[in-house]
């Protein structure tokens, strides 16, 4: 149903000011499939995200999706094919739930052009995609966290573009909405073969969710691929300077990673160290 | 949740009928207003020290001679009315514009010192360099553009906050007041009516050669604004937001900044900073429409109301004739109040 678009990045450079954020970086987004960018704070996520949704001009190289370069295309036709949910969006004061997924439909009508049915089918659709029907007419001010990240999902939706970028979405969510952000997404992808690019703090939960991750590491793409491939211990090292283990995930079959910190470390780490202790406690 | 469990889930239906009703309320709050205007506009031209009968009225209107009544009405009250309306929508739309775009009711243009820096340049050139109307209004909108590209380079650190740029908007305000303050005390034939025009704002001395260019600025500055609004809506989620929407959000603050002044400008140069106008409209056209929505179409129409009814007011309720500005005033200040108040309990920072 949904049409398979090319994204990539080619040599691409981006900074702010006199910082260089990122360096001469390839990278492709595997259509339809769901991507998650993680690497440590300040590494240039959100960075590349925003170039390449066009909000942040490329110093060298370019941002090139079927084939055009990003940052010449016209702002409203990208915005049809290309969606992005910031980090921290603004609702205005007061906005009901049906009118802010309804902003989403924006680049889909000119200056003066009425309200169409179709507008009306694709907020309808966003708001039932997102479990916010229900919430429609409530103000978005009383809306709790989830509920409220659940509706800005619902406005990019509402946009219905093929590819949706989101910086950070479970950001400021508690555990359980966390994952139903993600599960919601998981959808998406699966039942419109949108493909997805976030950014995600949480290792774990971009090695469960996503089919492709991209580690960057100091403005350069360190690892890409599948998650058994990229999330190793030398990849979390390096890109997070971090020690830790990394397990087979006994709930998804996916890597998990342990981090490893300068307390609660069980002096013995070799794996056979594991069944005596816990077999010592069950004996007392 | 109860409540959600409770209650049938509502249908796609029903969403679609949610933002119909919204949208029928727009409008029928947009037609309501601009009925009260055009009832008060004729109100406001049959009465005063003498009455006259509505026909009388509406005969002089169409431009046939009607004794006595094409003095009073056609000459005095007329572009005075007109004055009125131009200069109120002109308010109350630059300023709803600068709320919805800078996302804080404080960022009006007349607690941020646009229409002081207007307010100021045309009592220098009017009190003492004797200019006429069109070089007054050309003078007024070069000051009131050079303020707002000083308050915003004043507050610009690493991109603008609202608190910072009306902080120093408001100062600005202050030193432009003294300004105007000083420009009327040097002037040789300083009179009260010239004093409360370029503080408070008055209508005073409303004829056709204040009103015509108003009347001009509005036709071309208004559509400009008016056409924006779906691009400030989408600016209101916040520019990355907007961008990803497919607005261009550089190109629309420009434009719309440029207008918006344009219009405090030109409204100012004929009737002065009309106190609390640009401020107040914005807000009650929300109340009226339902928070979140576009509201520059109900809040011009608020601002020619306010102003039509304030003069009306100022000129007939009270013994002495007050000008509009005082009077609008009276209403703003409290309601200015009230917000710093509920910004300080909500814990918000202006």
């Amino acid at each position: 149903m949904t049409t398979h678009h090319t994204l990539s990045a080619e040599r691409l450079g981006l900074g702010y000011g006199d910082r260089t954020v990122i360096e001469a970086l390839d990278l492709d987004i595997p259509p339809g499939r769901v991507t998650a960018i993680v690497g440590a704070n300040a590494c240039g996520k959100s960075t590349l995200l925003r170039s390449m949704s066009r909000l942040l001009a490329p110093r060298t190289g370019r941002v090139v999706l079927d084939g055009k370069e990003v940052h010449r295309m016209p702002a409203r036709q990208l915005a049809r094919t290309l969606g992005l949910l910031p980090q921290s969006p603004v609702a205005p004061e007061g906005i009901v739930v049906g009118d802010l997924v309804g902003r989403g439909r924006h680049p889909h009508q000119g200056m003066f052009s009425r309200w169409s049915a179709e507008d009306d089918a694709a907020v309808a659709a966003a708001l039932e995609a997102t479990a916010t029907t229900a919430l429609a007419d409530r103000s978005v001010d009383e809306l709790s966290g989830g509920q409220r990240q659940r509706v800005w999902i619902a406005m990019a939706l509402a946009q219905h573009t093929d590819i949706l970028l989101l910086d950070e979405p479970t950001t400021f969510l508690d555990a359980s909405h966390q994952v139903e952000v993600l599960d919601l997404l998981t959808d998406l992808n699966q039942a419109r073969g949108t493909t997805v690019v976030m950014v995600l703090h949480d290792l774990n939960l971009a090695a469960r969710y996503a089919d492709h991750i991209l580690a960057l590491a100091d403005g350069r793409l360190h690892a890409a691929g599948p998650p058994a491939e990229v999330l190793t211990e030398e990849t979390v090292r390096t890109a997070f300077g971090l020690d830790s283990r990394i397990i087979e995930d006994p709930v998804s079959g996916r890597p998990l990673m342990l981090p490893i910190g300068r307390h609660h470390v069980r002096p013995l780490q070799d794996a056979s160290a594991d069944r005596p202790v816990a077999a010592r406690e069950a004996g007392r | 949740m109860s409540a959600e469990i409770l209650a049938p889930p509502p249908s796609v239906g029903d969403v679609a009928r949610g933002r119909v009703r919204r949208a029928l309320r727009r409008r029928t709050v947009a037609a309501v207003l601009a009925l009260l205007v055009a009832g008060t506009f004729l109100a406001y031209l049959m009465v005063g020290d003498t009455c006259y009968p509505v026909d009388d009225v509406l005969r002089v209107v169409v431009g046939e001679q009607v004794p006595g009544a094409s003095f009073t009405v056609g000459r005095l009250r007329l572009p005075r009315a007109v004055l009125a309306v131009a200069a109120g929508f002109s308010f109350g739309l630059a300023g709803a514009t600068f709320q919805t775009m800078l996302r804080n009711p404080l960022a009006s243009p007349d607690v941020i010192g646009i229409s002081s820096g207007a307010s100021a340049a045309a009592a220098l050139a009017i009190v003492t360099l004797s200019l006429d109307e069109t070089q007054v209004s050309v003078l007024a909108v070069v000051a009131a553009l050079a303020v707002a590209l000083l308050v915003y380079v004043l507050a610009f650190k690493d991109g603008v906050v609202g608190t910072r740029l009306i902080l120093i908007g408001i100062g600005i305000s202050a030193m432009l007041d003294s300004v105007i303050s000083y420009v009327l005390s040097q002037a040789a034939e300083w009179d009260l009516q010239e004093a409360s025009r370029w503080l408070t704002g008055s209508l005073n001395n409303a004829a056709w050669r204040e009103t015509v260019p108003v009347l001009v600025a509005l036709a071309v500055l208004g559509p400009v604004l008016l056409s924006r609004v779906r691009h400030l809506s989408a600016m209101q989620l916040g520019d990355d937001t907007a961008a990803a929407l497919g607005v261009r959000t550089e190109r629309t603050r420009v434009t719309v900044i440029v207008a918006a002044v344009g219009l405090i400008a030109f409204a100012t140069a004929a009737a002065g900073p009309i106190a609390f106008v640009a401020f107040l409209s914005g807000p009650i056209a929300a109340r009226l429409v339902g928070p979140g929505g576009p509201v520059l179409m109900p809040a011009g129409l608020v601002g020619a109301l306010l102003v039509l009814v304030a003069d009306f007011t100022g000129q007939n309720a009270f013994g002495t004739r007050l000008p509009v500005g005082v009077v609008t005033g009276v209403l703003g200040a409290p309601y200015l109040i009230h917000l710093i108040v509920r910004s300080n309990r909500t814990g918000g920072s202006l």
